[in-house]
């Protein structure tokens, strides 16, 4: 009985170890790669570095140095920052106004107009991009920030409400009440408890929507023209480096720098937004 | 006693406030116009020097718009009638997002709609003639049948690798850090999966690719992972397997933990087996989690297209139907057929948002 569990458990070491080492090397290869130099690159595996680690000669920050000038994805990674940042606090502040009112305002037809919302959530952002992209040339802000920023902005709104909601509904209605029949209208009670209130909600959302805007290829390749933005420089060197993977690989690494960060430094609340939202798809 | 000074100086410094608030308001409302106009100005211009953009663009992008509901709420305050400002505050609230959501999703989805019957310069109007052609035409056929590969294959993986992960890890003391690096691809562009797989594919130079090296162990002869039509499909979807099983690890582990641990407990007392657990009670419990968990799943995959386009772009019978749907529009400027693709991706979302809205009125009441 002892020794069938420690079999067991032993089997359930090895299976979660293996499976997380298997997941991870695919990223793994990359990172290494990345430092490695050129001639390395190209005539050895990756994992050949891992076997002489402590040579200076086998590692070098030259393809960092190289992809982030020469390459351009120093000028993306400015621009993406411009893009993400506000993409990222515009929806939240729409959002939110948005679903206090839904939550703690009576107007007519508010329930229809949630159901909108709601509705909202899981409709394909292609159909955007030729509507879209054609009122943007009418109105001549296509390939500006701005023209994107609103877009992201569009994009995210549904989730961002339906999130918001859920969690602005769940404050204590008294203290809301209360402040409003001390005098307080609608906006204060807004800036001064329920905005303060909300702030895990806030978080969870602010990071999945900055991810979501930093990693996202297909509405800035359509709407934000020379511009280019981090997916987009990237998955152009994709084509036009074809196999220098010493500067592909460092490139990719350029673009996950700040996803890392962000995963590394706020994972729980990441974590719990990804809870949140996926109780209604 | 204490409280009539208070009372009598109330008024007085509210009037005094009321004034001041009466002239800073309209001036406020000129500054903002004039500057907001200025960095329009500044942002169109393709010339600007470019930290003058950047600077510009995140001031406004990122003030600019608690500037103006406020500047809103203040305007509204002018307004003598107390019935008729509490009447207009909602739409100071809801406003500003009922108009981005009717712009950029509303508005479009009946545009692509309509252009979707129309000919391929949005012109003249063809009925059913495109979508008659995507569904005869044999590479939107192939996209067709990979989308329904890539929805079977990544939402079978993910989700059932998920749950086993889910309940593996729940078993030892390191579950934290090995559910991390299961979702960490989560955090990765679809372009920078697609930079690592590719590199995990390479077959050129020869030696580099981990996966040609690995077959090459058993005297295998290295595989055109992306380009060998028996292979391919696969190989693509495995990057999004990679990709999503974190997501359904992370909502299935949550909804294991929610489970009462007496009641396992009591089942092992009862002398059942770890398989019986999982069956009888584990998957039962699971069962509302798993279904939303597929949902999310085969929606993400349905609107699939970075993978596709930065690692073949549909080449070698890879297509996808938001691929063909892009190239459709971007290089062949075919809109009503590009429209007509965007539809089918529509229809098939439709069950989903039906329910969604159905469950979602029944919880208001």
């Amino acid at each position: 009985m002892r020794i069938q569990r420690l079999v067991s458990r032993s089997f359930v070491h090895f299976a979660v170890i293996a499976i997380a080492f298997l997941w991870t090397l695919p990223t793994v290869g990359v990172l290494v790669s990345s430092f490695r130099p050129e001639n390395d690159v190209k005539n050895s595996g990756w994992w050949n570095a891992l076997k002489h680690p402590f040579e200076e000669s086998v590692w070098t920050f030259k393809n960092y140095a190289d992809v982030i000038s020469a390459n351009g994805l120093g000028e993306a990674f400015v621009n993406t920052l411009v893009v993400t940042i506000p993409a990222t606090i515009l929806p939240i502040t729409v959002a939110a106004f948005a679903a206090y009112a839904f939550a703690w305002m009576k107007f007519p037809g508010r329930d229809w107009l949630f159901a909108m919302v709601i509705g909202l959530m899981v409709v394909p952002l292609q159909v955007a991009l030729i509507p879209i992209l054609r009122l943007y040339t009418q109105t001549g802000i296509a390939g500006t920030f701005l023209g994107l920023w609103l877009a992201h902005t569009g994009f995210g709104l549904p989730l961002a409400i339906y999130l918001l909601y859920n969690y602005i509904s769940q404050l204590p209605g008294d203290l809301i009440e209360s402040a409003k029949i001390d005098g307080a209208s609608d906006f204060t009670v807004f800036m001064r408890i329920v905005l303060p209130l909300s702030t895990p909600a806030i978080a969870s959302f602010a990071i999945f929507q900055f991810l979501w805007i930093w990693n996202d290829l297909l509405v800035s390749l359509v709407f934000l023209g020379t511009n280019k933005v981090l997916t987009v420089k990237l998955s152009e060197l994709t084509g036009s480096l074809g196999n220098k993977w010493h500067l592909l690989t460092a490139g990719a690494f350029v673009s996950m720098i700040v996803p890392l960060a962000v995963f590394f430094a706020l994972q729980r609340y990441f974590v719990r937004g990804l809870l949140a939202g996926s109780v209604k798809g | 006693m204490s409280s009539q000074p208070q009372t009598s100086t109330g008024p007085r410094s509210r009037n005094t406030s009321e004034i001041v608030r009466m002239l800073l308001v309209p001036l406020a409302l000129i500054i903002s116009i004039l500057v907001g106009r200025w960095s329009l100005g500044v942002m169109k211009d393709a010339d600007a020097p470019r930290l003058l953009v950047v600077g510009v663009a995140l001031l406004v992008g990122v003030f600019g718009i608690w500037i103006a509901y406020w500047l809103c709420n203040e305007l509204l305050n002018l307004i003598p009638s107390e019935t008729l400002r509490e009447r207009i505050r909602p739409v100071i609230f809801v406003g500003p997002a009922l108009a981005l959501l009717i712009i950029y999703l509303v508005y479009p989805t009946v545009m692509t709609a309509y252009y979707s019957v129309l000919d391929k310069n949005s012109e003249t109007f063809v009925g059913l003639e495109n979508f008659k052609f995507a569904f005869t035409n044999r590479t939107i056929q192939i996209a067709l049948r990979n989308n329904v590969y890539w929805i079977v294959g990544v939402t079978s993986f993910s989700v059932i690798g998920g749950l086993i992960m889910a309940v593996l890890f729940d078993k030892v003391r390191y579950e934290a850090v090995a559910k991390s690096m299961i979702f960490l691809p989560m955090i990765i562009s679809f372009v920078g999966a697609g930079v690592i797989w590719r590199f995990m594919y390479a077959s050129n130079p020869p030696g580099v690719g981990l996966l040609n090296a690995f077959i090459g162990n058993f005297d295998f002869k290295p595989v055109a992972w992306l380009i060998n039509k028996s292979v391919n499909n696969i190989a693509l979807i495995v990057i999004m397997i990679w990709l999503q099983t974190g997501f359904c690890l992370v909502i299935l582990s949550a909804a294991l933990k929610a489970i009462p641990a007496d009641i396992i407990d009591a089942a092992r007392v009862d002398g059942a087996g770890e398989l019986d657990i999982f069956w009888r009670i584990i998957i039962p419990s699971l069962k509302t989690t798993i279904l939303t968990v597929v949902t999310t799943v085969v929606i993400a995959v349905l609107k699939v297209f970075d993978i596709v386009f930065v690692m073949t772009n549909g080449n070698y019978e890879t297509e996808v139907i938001a691929n063909r749907m892009f190239t459709e529009f971007f290089r062949n400027q075919n809109y009503g057929l590009s429209s007509a693709l965007t539809m089918i991706l529509v229809i098939a979302v439709l069950p989903v948002m039906i329910i969604n809205v159905r469950n979602a009125r029944r919880q208001r009441g």
